[in-house]
């Protein structure tokens, strides 16, 4: 399991946490996150996101 | 040689205009002024970093030498404009260098408004605007116990709400009876200040601090009510006020912003301005959304496709963990009332418009899992 951010925002996906609020269970990995969708900070697309080590 | 793209500033509406701009022109040269260090770090992470547990190094995304690879531009850091000339399509800057343009990107944000008060540590009074802001405010918190902070708008109760995480005691100072007084209706800030409280926030509503005077180690604060408050550090947070010096000095419309039209294009030709600084259509909205609505229009207009920002819904964030909210106010003038639905968990709260239409929302608590559902039926802010 991986975390991505978002270089726009510093917004951090949690494949582990997943968001459950946007309806989007824990353990989804990055791959099957749609390709529409946005950072629900800012916004942007997913492509504007990094995968990260932290 | 083409004079190259300059953009004046490095936060995020500068660093995201550049980015937009090579997504469509890879080549043509592009120079990066700021008066900083010129690192990429994202600004709302400031008044969440405690919670998130990072340090000022790590809300450092990315340096200024790396953004000046990835961007393929260069970037002058620690380096001050003193002015644009504009009929020669030139900055100087303060070591008197020219640098021609061939087109002016002013992205140089806002300033903290400091308000008026009496006392002799009123200079000691600080606000967190920027990254090294923040990193100075983290080492004044070392031995904090206690913080005042005045103003409990967005920036106010998300500084009051991270600082517990770091066991300090947040106490809110503001002129109005409830938390962001200017996006929520009364009783959905009563919820959200009892949340507040709940987790250990103090308000003291209703007052404004007159005098801050230097008392030990700390801080005394007087308030319009005659009470004083013995704090260790006092945090500004009432607002922002658009950097327009430097523009109005070359003779650039301003008013409340550096005025612009909707191809964000200020009184002069080749000279833009985005991000805090800006006013577009009479608005100036210091979010990330609007900023990245404004890099994308501009972008293209950069390219040579002349683009108009539009504005869809841009509800906000509100990242108070003891009380999450997302609000999308009605446009200044909206006429109607706010409709809310309360639970034990979260409020809805719906601005309806006469005409029967919902003109804004604020959702709070579990109330914030609706965002994605009422968005779309808010009304766009700019067609």
């Amino acid at each position: 399991m991986k975390q991505w951010q978002c270089v726009v925002c510093g917004f951090i996906y949690d494949e582990v946490a997943g968001l459950p609020n946007e309806g989007i269970a824990p353990g989804t990995t990055w791959a099957d996150i749609p390709e529409d969708w946005a950072c629900p900070d800012c916004g942007v697309a997913k492509a504007d996101f990094d995968m990260v080590q932290i | 040689m083409t004079a190259p793209v300059i953009i004046l500033g490095s936060g995020l509406a500068a660093y995201n205009v550049a980015r937009e701009f090579r997504k469509l022109d890879k080549t043509s040269a592009l120079t990066i002024v700021s008066r900083d260090h010129a690192g990429f770090y994202s600004k709302p992470m400031l008044s969440n970093a405690f919670s998130a547990n990072k340090s000022a190094e790590q809300l450092l995304m990315k340096s200024a030498e790396k953004m000046a690879e990835e961007l393929n531009a260069t970037i002058l850091g620690h380096t001050k404009v003193v002015s644009i000339h504009v009929h020669n399509q030139e900055v100087m800057l303060g070591d008197d260098t020219i640098l021609p343009y061939r087109d002016l990107v002013l992205a140089v944000g806002a300033d903290p408004i400091r308000l008026p008060m009496g006392g002799d540590g009123a200079s000691d009074v600080l606000s967190v605007n920027d990254l090294d802001d923040f990193a100075h405010f983290n080492r004044r918190l070392a031995s904090a116990k206690s913080v005042a902070i005045l103003g409990a708008g967005l920036i106010g109760c998300e500084f009051a709400n991270d600082l517990l995480a770091r066991d300090i005691a947040p106490i809110v100072i503001d002129p109005s009876a409830w938390p962001l007084s200017r996006l929520l209706p009364q009783a959905a800030g009563d919820f959200m200040a009892d949340k507040l409280s709940d987790a250990g926030v103090q308000f003291h509503w209703g007052v404004t601090a007159q005098a801050v005077d230097a008392e030990g180690a700390g801080f005394v604060v007087k308030l319009s009510d005659q009470t004083e408050l013995a704090v260790d550090l006092v945090l500004s947070a009432v607002g922002l006020r658009s950097r327009t010096e430097l523009a109005a000095a070359a003779g650039l419309q301003v008013n409340r912003g550096v005025v612009v039209d909707r191809y964000l294009q200020t009184s002069q030709p080749h000279i833009y301005a985005v991000g805090d600084c800006a006013e577009v259509a009479g608005l100036t909205l210091p979010f990330v959304l609007p900023i990245m609505q404004q890099a994308r229009a501009l972008a293209a207009t950069l390219m040579g496709e002349r683009t108009v920002v539009k504005y869809p819904a841009m509800p906000v964030m509100v990242k108070t963990p003891a009380c999450p909210a997302v609000v999308a106010p009605p446009a200044m003038g909206s006429v109607g009332e706010w409709h809310l639905e309360t639970s034990e968990t979260g409020i809805v709260a719906k601005f309806m418009s006469n005409s029967g239409s919902m003109a804004g929302f604020a959702l709070l608590g579990s109330a914030t899992s609706q965002r994605q559902a009422l968005t779309p039926d808010l009304p766009v802010v700019l067609a």
